[in-house]
């Protein structure tokens, strides 16, 4: 027995610790969001003395979060399913088909996964509003469809390269085209691939702050965490509403989180490694 | 190349375009050339949407250097890369090196809540952390009161000392899951045999972190690396939620004087020039990390 292993109950302490840490602001706002104001000041981190769903009600309503929460799952369905489509077209243009120029074209794209919003948002902003788009969906789509596909491309292609060769030679021998080989014969096997892209694409996209702040100014057209920073200007003193409004905005990443994390994960530790 | 992408008898070479060209197109307009026109911008005097619109060269890149406020905003961000990198990383690092030469019962859970500060929205991060951080009401207060330690008691996110590192910490709240989930993964691939052999030598805990852990992680270091120092430059979110740069200027940060300049003041050429530094510094960042990484792993090849 080494004296690593002796010592396991010492080191799952510190890693407690370490998860404590994470957890207990997490747990603290969820908590808040059933709770009375006058509650979260006395006791932050217990349970509630009676759950309350009065705060979500009125965030909701009054709160307007109903309409954040449209335009978010409008906004992001559309960029999700452009995007991961696009991408599997183009990961599988690097990755399979026969593309002149690729050595320029490849570093080209992986530009787009580097640079920070703040690199686009100027010129998009202004022209946005040469054009009258600013306030509509296509602001917050084109632009989140433009960054997705740099990473979802390179995502893809990866998945494309490395597919088996056997499986492409046989289908050609069968007679598929190269559309029919993508979508009959590889896109089945790159469920994993896809699953990963489409979890990744929706987080960035639900989460994105930048460009919804800056390319909306009517209440009506604000994303979820566009609406929850100018709630949190409105309501500043009120607690309880604003961890509601909080876990309105959290709830659906950290669900898909927590369903998809063996992808998820993967994703970015595998993204990092790409970027 | 790889023989995948062979032409097939009577396949025009270009047929590959077919396929790239919608996703590039959308990227091209919405991406490529805009930050092209960022740099361009960037060399004009160019106030309010089109007017005073005039060639200025390098005058606002100049004007940059004697900016205290960008100045300011820069270092800011120096700092937060001792919050969102260099701290994480060696929490990550003292947690793998503790950890992680053994199958740990429970990793799944373990990795599913350190990850958790990843998915969740800046701003609901921000949200949360205002209110852990509130003089009166905030737990952290409560905490240091509790325990006896009323004289360390701040109102944080309004002090000039110590709103800056009150929100870096935030951020190493949010990274250092992260870290340590790719070293403990980075740390499964190294051989036992190493450090047995090296036991055998005599080498003590210490000796086998310095020789053995860190080389052999060179490659996930790396990687923390680009991620959280980027992240530490491109910091606008967090701000925004937390402090919008005050007071004063002590939490102002890059991406967050891009945003007054440009978007608040319309002040669009010197915007851009803030803008184009910032992704100058990170794309150069980033080449820079990756190049000294494949040069060490040729090495040891």
């Amino acid at each position: 027995m080494t004296l690593q292993s002796r010592n396991l109950i010492p080191r799952y302490l510190v890693v407690l610790l370490f998860m404590l840490i994470v957890l207990i602001p997490i747990w603290g706002a969820l908590m808040s969001a059933f709770k009375s104001n006058t509650e979260i000041a006395s006791s932050p981190f217990s349970l509630p003395q009676t759950w309350t769903l009065d705060n979500f009600r009125e965030a909701w309503t009054v709160g307007k979060f109903s309409i954040f929460f449209k335009n978010s799952v409008i906004v992001t369905t559309i960029v999700v399913i452009a995007s991961v489509f696009l991408s599997t077209l183009s990961g599988y243009a690097f990755g399979q088909l026969p593309l002149p120029g690729k050595a320029i074209l490849f570093p080209l794209m992986l530009v787009g996964y580097m640079v920070p919003f703040e690199a686009v948002v100027i010129p998009l902003y202004n022209w946005m509003g040469l054009l009258g788009l600013r306030n509509t969906y296509w602001a917050l789509i084109l632009p989140q469809i433009g960054l997705s596909v740099s990473f979802g491309t390179l995502w893809m292609s990866t998945f494309f390269e490395n597919a088996p060769r056997e499986l492409v030679d046989a289908a050609t021998i069968d007679g598929c085209n190269r559309w029919q080989t993508l979508w009959q014969i590889l896109w089945p096997l790159a469920r994993p691939a896809t699953t990963t892209l489409i979890v990744l694409i929706f987080m960035w996209t639900w989460n994105e702050f930048l460009l919804a702040l800056v390319m909306v100014q009517t209440e009506a057209m604000r994303t979820l965490p566009v609406g929850l920073a100018f709630f949190q200007g409105k309501y500043t003193s009120n607690l309880s509403l604003m961890a509601a409004g909080a876990i309105i905005v959290a709830l659906p990443t950290v669900l898909i989180y927590i369903i998809f994390q063996r992808f998820f994960i993967r994703g970015m530790l595998g993204g990092a490694i790409k970027g | 190349m790889k023989p995948q992408t062979h032409r097939r008898p009577g396949e025009s070479r270009w047929k590959g375009y077919l396929y790239l060209i919608p996703a590039f197109a959308v990227y091209l307009f919405f991406t490529l050339i805009p930050i092209l026109e960022t740099v361009r911008s960037s060399f004009y005097d160019w106030g309010a949407l089109g007017k005073s619109n005039t060639w200025v060269g390098l005058e606002n890149y100049l004007s940059l250097l004697n900016d205290s406020t960008f100045l300011k905003a820069f270092s800011n961000n120096l700092v937060f890369i001792i919050f969102y990198s260099f701290i994480p990383i060696l929490l990550g690092l003292f947690l793998a090196s503790l950890l992680g030469r053994f199958p740990i019962p429970g990793f799944t859970f373990f990795r599913t809540v350190l990850f958790l500060p990843q998915v969740i929205s800046m701003v609901v991060v921000g949200v949360i952390w205002r209110w852990m951080f509130h003089p009166t009401t905030g737990p952290v207060n409560l905490f240091l009161g509790a325990i006896g330690l009323e004289r360390l008691q701040q109102a944080w996110l309004g002090s000039f000392k110590w709103a800056l590192p009150a929100v870096g910490s935030v951020g190493s709240w949010v990274q250092y899951g992260f870290c340590m989930v790719l070293f403990l993964a980075g740390m499964q691939r190294i051989s036992e045999e190493y450090y047995e052999a090296s036991s055998l030598d005599g080498a003590n805990g210490l000796q086998q972190f310095f020789f053995i852990t860190i080389p052999e992680l060179k490659s996930e270091i790396g990687v923390a690396l680009i991620t959280t120092i980027i992240a530490a430059l491109r910091v606008f979110d967090l701000v925004y939620a937390t402090t919008r740069g005050g007071p004063g200027e002590s939490t102002l940060v890059t991406g967050f004087l891009i945003y007054r300049t440009a978007i608040l003041n319309n002040e669009i050429g010197y915007g851009a020039a803030v803008a184009t530094v910032l992704t100058i510094v990170i794309l150069s960042l980033s080449l820079l990390i990756r190049r000294l990484m494949t040069e060490s792993t040729d090495e040891e090849a």
